[in-house]
């Protein structure tokens, strides 16, 4: 089966781990820009991530036959250096034009501080100036609850953002219908320890259904299994999904999602030319 | 759903039986291991956790995530001054 990856970070995994994923069916991924596990020192330090993300990365997906798509901003760990977090901010827009940019992420929110949401309606600011989609991460563990409700209520309270262009990521049991009954798009990410397992990803499909829920593995330098939807793929079959159900899940929604941004330059797999593609990565 | 409660039952039974036996066992551990002063608050979590796994209520999962949950507060904003 055909999939997207909607939430990975490439940049923190190998080679193998592309060729792995091309040959478990994966066609696409999306990788929003977060923190490195240290804090960056500059500006500049951004400017290289943002280069890491818009040019080698999308040259090492299609050696595999994979489209890389990312998104851009300073993450919400690092948006605690208020002044910092807006020399990011402004210098994001010399990478808005790059053909695999899909808009603005992942902003959100990690402690759930007063600069932390002071830079995500900056973050919000430039997406609406700019008319970008938006992917929101939430906070974990006993955060998460609360800073996704603070995120909601500054989502909802700009008339000006569209819930269909806003993708919020790493929700759960306790934040899935918050995130749903306001018209936004949600995330189930796949973790072996936090987060989601692919069994309580299954039961939130069925208690909620596919509309606007997608699944990732958010594979990165931590404790994560970039395989993690094709566990998912499993999990549902096993419980007798047909197969149209899984991939409006894992790959129907996501291309529908990232569709609306003009980047999404997306080719189907059964409309490819790996080859050629191999041949101009 | 695709599947009945009794297919749940036996296909996971194995799974959420060691499962079990891994919170069994943790409380063991931390009742045979040396006295030392211990978050009780922490504690008294998980005890409340598996009070939840065996009363008669549903959205069991829904609420022991909200159990390990810091409270929201509607007026954070003004708090905030945003």
């Amino acid at each position: 089966m055909y999939y997207v990856d909607p939430h990975i970070h490439m940049v923190s995994r190998t080679t193998d781990d592309y060729e792995t994923l091309a040959k478990m069916g994966c066609v696409a991924m999306s990788e929003p820009a977060f923190w490195a596990g240290y804090d960056r020192g500059s500006v500049d330090g951004f400017r290289d991530y943002f280069r890491q993300l818009t040019e080698t990365e999308p040259k090492r997906a299609a050696q595999f036959g994979i489209q890389h798509f990312t998104w851009l901003c300073i993450n919400a760990k690092e948006a605690e250096d208020v002044q910092l977090s807006r020399e990011v901010i402004a210098m994001i827009p010399e990478f808005l034009d790059c053909p695999n940019v899909l808009g603005i992420g992942e902003i959100g929110l990690n402690k759930n501080t007063k600069n932390e949401a002071t830079v995500f309606l900056e973050h919000l600011e430039l997406a609406v100036r700019t008319n970008q989609q938006i992917l929101i991460h939430t906070p974990h563990l006993e955060d998460k609850f609360q800073g996704t409700r603070m995120i909601l209520d500054m989502l909802v309270g700009d008339s000006r953002i569209d819930p269909s262009r806003v993708l919020v990521d790493h929700v759960e049991e306790h934040t899935i219908d918050l995130v749903l009954e306001r018209g936004f798009w949600a995330g189930m990410t796949l973790y072996p320890i936090s987060k989601c397992t692919p069994q309580r990803a299954a039961d939130m499909i069925e208690k909620y259904g596919p509309e606007r829920l997608m699944a990732n593995s958010a594979g990165d330098w931590g404790p994560s299994k970039p395989t993690a939807i094709p566990d998912l793929i499993l999990e549902l079959r096993r419980r007798g999904h047909s197969e149209a159900a899984i991939g409006e899940v894992v790959y129907d929604n996501p291309v529908k999602f990232f569709s609306q941004s003009r980047r999404f330059d997306f080719i189907r797999p059964e409309q490819r030319n790996v080859r050629d593609q191999i041949e101009l990565s | 759903m695709t599947r009945s409660a009794r297919e749940v039952l036996e296909q996971e039974f194995l799974q959420v039986r060691a499962k079990t036996l891994e919170i069994a066992a943790f409380f063991d551990r931390l009742h045979a291991a040396e006295v030392s002063d211990i978050d009780h608050s922490q504690l008294d979590l998980l005890e409340q956790g598996c009070r939840i796994l065996s009363d008669d209520k549903h959205d069991k999962a829904a609420r022991v995530q909200l159990l390990f949950s810091r409270a929201y507060e509607a007026d954070w904003r003004e708090k905030f001054s945003l």
